[in-house]
């Protein structure tokens, strides 16, 4: 018998009279007889014991940011997450408790949830959020079809800036729409990173602009002015975030006058997990609520006038609406949002700011020591929060081997390809990097670069 | 002192909320002195001057979410016969897995030569789905099964474009489908047109034929279907859909019941999404993460999204993002890979064998009950199910005026999660049950009993059941103030 099933054989032979046949594969007589139990090529069954060493040594082939110093970011990054959050989210009735359709055995994850919602509220500086998608990436897809629902108009900008991953899936989820899709250039000359005003993208067609703050470079822009350039064509603007933490110092979305803002949650105490579950944030002005997808949780009161949590305004949602929802997910980030609001209770005000106060300050020690080093430039404008770009000597895939071999992690593959970014590396730093590996890090870059 | 006297604690309090608990100056989580110099050079054009956030101490915080989560029902504490989710046991060792430091702290970005273990588990598990279900490709990217639903129909747009045929639009859903099912037809920019069902609980052939022509993009076809039942006429469906040109995308929402039972591609699905948050034990998660592997034949395989896991000629595992007739990406980095190692833990254990018996295990117990039900509720396609089936209750409802929902809330008072109610829509007053394979024969009796007892309830003392439930830190919620008066956030 297999693992995890609880049924004697005796149970089985009961059961099978009781349901009025002979075996149980009598009750697959609905199936195609020339396709019925075919034969699965898969290698054998593992006991538990077997299966934690086979996964283990798996996970041993890997080298994992515990291991060595890392200096990657990149739309994910290794900050500090207090041992409390994995606790909390390792409760088993948040980890094996279904969505909350029973409102009144789902209260825990309900008011989770509406407590998540304020801290991303208050974090992005906006009036209203829903219970998370999938992550950044996806988030911003789903800002820009709902811009264009509110608009309906046909022309997205985005700005060269915004994560290249993340502006692929802006591309695949417009695909089959006649959108057109406008990016600002941006490329590097010997002054450093030059970048097209998004504002010139503009006209009166614009259902959107998308900005990233601070942008892929890691550089914090001064947005003062733009979000009324672009009310001032009728578009919306919307500001994504994909380090959250930096909203520990620098100004939310909303204060830069952003109508939608999302951000990558996996920095507010996710494990990285190369690559997911994380979760996507998304917020609004309270005017376009009924135009945001995703699930809601809203305050209520019982029979008896307790307070209480249910899902709300799911007119938005398929189950409800099916072809004319706002968006067909359906599956939200619940756990990794728990995650995530234990992370900013635990941490406060104080503690955000401080990780935002030291990713900032690692980042502009290893600048000035990097700036100094033969044949480096920094190309990210000053301000920058806690990742920069650096011109090397050397090609990006071959500098970051000779780093693998000197054990550090560092610099990313997004800009492969792309015309003027091929000796190009990107640098982030976060609390956990101290003094000690970032001077190891300037070394092994001078050793391989030399 | 005052003497405003203390109410004795029965748990029913409503539990504060963080703003209510937060306490200027509470000292939060401490990180070691900043090791280098301090900068000063943001500039306030760009500092935010307010950060509104709770102050409260660690055990507050750690107790908050533990009262938090006692007021919720969970796999871990009470059975969830809830039809179509398959809320089985989250087996412990997966979370052991995810947890190890090879797995959890892993950033997307290494270089492929300090993550081959992890690329190892990715190919092996786009390998062993292939297997499972019979094709010859899989995409591990999709976040959760609406979006595996999105790649596959993107897919599909994609090879019809392809071929130069511009004219398709319409997908073909039935009338007992998911709502993500025509919500994704949408979002793909086609007009999803109802298929009816038949009396049997079939997809209504003739129906279907008169839909079918050279602008159908596709069929979206549950099979089992969300009435627990396996398409009687399958290869003819497919064939329909196949000869009008159209292509058939199979919804793996019930996948649990045909393991090693039949292979999806076998019998003509072009591709499937895998929700491997039911189907493969990953756990719920009070409501996600889920992930969304999507498996196809050769036609689709050169639009899969990107990346794609590959094993080069020297052994080493790489991400391959050079496919230039690839859909494009549909998130960031490379899927919800904690959840995907789980994945393989879980069939790693079963084997061939042992996912056979799953399954069979899941549609044995499911009839179990059905038969065992079948007398105190109307049943709403009497044949034998698959891994759930569906009752009515709108005998309660014309005889005694109990609804489904009353019969739900009924159910919470004796500690059962219960069943997926009102859903599929073609069903009055709809009761959806899938036990799973992981429940004893005990659980199941049990809630027979239950069940019966309220359909006696309902007789007798049809004011209970509506009155229910009376036991939980809650009763019935206002959702309709809700609604028209949304409170969102403190």
């Amino acid at each position: 018998m297999p693992s995890f099933t609880q049924l004697t054989p005796d149970d089985r032979q009961e059961m099978l009279r009781t349901i009025g046949v002979d075996r149980v594969e009598q009750l697959f007589d609905d199936v195609p007889a020339e396709a019925r139990f075919p034969t699965l090529h898969l290698p054998p069954a593992l006991t538990e014991l077997e299966v934690g060493r086979y996964m283990a040594d798996l996970a041993a082939l890997n080298v994992s940011v515990k291991d060595w110093p890392c200096f990657i970011g990149g739309g994910a990054y290794n900050h500090y997450s207090p041992a409390a959050v994995g606790h909390i989210m390792g409760q088993p009735q948040f980890y094996t408790a279904y969505t909350p359709y029973q409102p009144e055995v789902s209260q825990g994850t309900l008011q989770a949830s509406f407590e998540f919602q304020s801290l991303v509220c208050n974090l992005l500086g906006l009036e209203v959020a829903n219970d998370s998608v999938y992550d950044g990436a996806s988030a911003v897809g789903e800002a820009v079809l709902m811009a264009q629902r509110i608009t309906r108009r046909d022309r997205v900008v985005l700005a060269g800036g915004v994560h290249p991953q993340w502006r692929e899936v802006v591309r695949s989820y417009l695909a089959a729409r006649d959108v057109e899709l406008l990016t600002s250039s941006v490329s590097i000359t010997a002054g450093g990173l030059v970048e097209q005003r998004v504002s010139e993208l503009l006209d009166d067609r614009t259902a959107c602009v998308v900005v990233q703050q601070p942008d892929v470079f890691g550089h914090v822009r001064d947005l003062n002015g733009l979000a009324e350039a672009v009310h001032a064509r009728g578009a919306l603007f919307i500001v994504t975030v994909a380090d959250p933490t930096s909203l520990g110092i620098l100004k939310s979305p909303g204060c830069w006058g952003a109508d939608i803002a999302t951000a990558e949650g996996q920095p507010l105490g996710l494990p990285l997990q190369f690559g997911g579950p994380w979760a996507g944030l998304m917020a609004c002005r309270m005017e376009h609520v009924r135009q945001l997808p995703g699930r809601i949780s809203g305050q209520t009161t019982d029979h008896e006038g307790r307070r209480g949590f249910v899902l709300t305004l799911q007119a938005r949602e398929q189950h409800i609406r099916r072809e004319k929802a706002t968006s067909n997910i359906c599956t939200s980030q619940t756990l990794l949002a728990i995650g995530i609001t234990a992370y900013l209770s635990l941490m406060g005000p104080l503690g955000l700011r401080e990780v935002a106060r030291q990713s900032h300050a690692k980042a502009v020690y290893a600048a000035e020591a990097i700036a100094a080093l033969d044949g480096c430039a920094i190309l990210t404008p000053r301000p920058f929060y806690n990742e920069f770009l650096v011109q090397t000597p050397l090609e990006t895939a071959e500098l970051r081997h000779r780093l693998v071999e000197r054990r550090i992690l560092a610099g990313v593959p997004l800009f492969a390809g792309v015309d003027g970014f091929e000796t190009s590396l990107l640098l982030a730093f976060t609390e956990q990097n101290m003094r000690a590996e970032i001077d190891d890090l300037v070394r092994a870059l001078a050793g391989a670069l030399r | 002192m005052t003497t405003t006297p203390i109410e004795i604690d029965t748990g029913v309090q409503p539990e504060p909320l963080l703003s209510d608990l937060s306490r200027p100056g509470a000292p939060g989580h401490r990180l070691p002195v900043l090791d280098v110099p301090d900068v000063d050079d943001l500039g306030g054009q760009v500092l935010r001057t307010d950060l509104p956030l709770p102050e409260i101490g660690e055990l507050d915080v750690i107790r908050h979410f533990t009262h938090l989560a006692q007021r919720n029902f969970s796999i871990d504490s009470v059975f969830y016969p809830l039809g179509s989710c398959t809320m089985k046991y989250n087996p412990r060792i997966n979370e052991d897995v995810a947890r190890l430091p090879g797995i959890a702290h892993v950033h997307p970005l290494q270089p492929d030569e300090t993550v081959q273990g992890a690329l190892r588990i990715m190919f092996e598990l786009q390998q062993l789905l292939a297997e499972i279900t019979g094709f010859s490709a899989t995409t591990l990217q999709p976040a959760a099964g609406a979006q595996g639903e999105l790649a596959g129909m993107l897919m599909m747009r994609a090879y019809h474009l392809a071929r130069g045929d511009t004219a398709r639009h319409k997908v073909l859903v039935p009338d007992s489908a998911h709502g993500t099912n025509p919500a994704t037809a949408a979002m793909c920019g086609f007009a999803s047109v109802p298929i009816a069902s038949d009396a049997s609980g079939n997809v209504d052939l003739e129906h279907l034929r008169s839909e079918l022509d050279e602008t159908v993009v596709g069929l979206m076809l549950t099979n089992p279907s969300t009435l627990g039942l396996f398409e009687q006429r399958l290869p003819e469906v497919i064939e329909a859909v196949h000869a009008a040109g159209g292509l058939v995308y199979g919804d793996g929402a019930n996948l649990n019941a045909i393991l090693g039972v039949v292979k999806p591609a076998d019998v003509g699905f072009d591709c499937l999404h895998i929700n491997v948050h039911k189907t493969f034990s990953t756990p719920h998660g009070s409501g996600g993460p889920g992930a969304g592997p999507v498996v196809v034949n050769a036609k689709l395989e050169p639009f899969l999204p990107v990346p794609v896991v590959t094993r080069r000629p020297d052994g080493q595992f790489a991400l391959d993002f050079h496919r230039p007739n690839s859909i494009g990406r549909l998130k960031g980095f490379h899927g919800h890979f904690g959840i995907l190692a789980r994945a393989l833990t879980y069939i790693r254990i079963h084997g061939a064998d042992g996912l056979r018996t799953l399954s069979e295990t899941a549609v044995l117990n499911a009839n179990y009950l059905r038969v065992l039900l079948s007398d105190a509720f109307d049943l709403a396609y009497p044949r034998a199910c698959m891994h759930e089936f569906v009752l009515s209750a709108r005998r309660q409802k014309l005889e005694h005026g109990v609804k489904t929902l009353d019969i739900a809330k009924r159910l919470l008072d004796f500690g059962i999660h219960p069943p997926t109610i009102y859903f599929p829509l073609i069903v009055d007053e709809a009761i959806m049950i899938e036990p799973t394979e992981s429940e004893s024969r005990a659980t199941l009796d049990h809630f027979a009993a239950v069940m019966r007892q309220i359909a006696r309830e309902c007789e007798e003392s049809p004011d209970v059941v509506r009155a229910a439930p009376r036991e939980q830190v809650v009763s019935r919620l206002d959702e309709v103030t809700a609604a028209r008066r949304p409170i969102l956030r403190w």
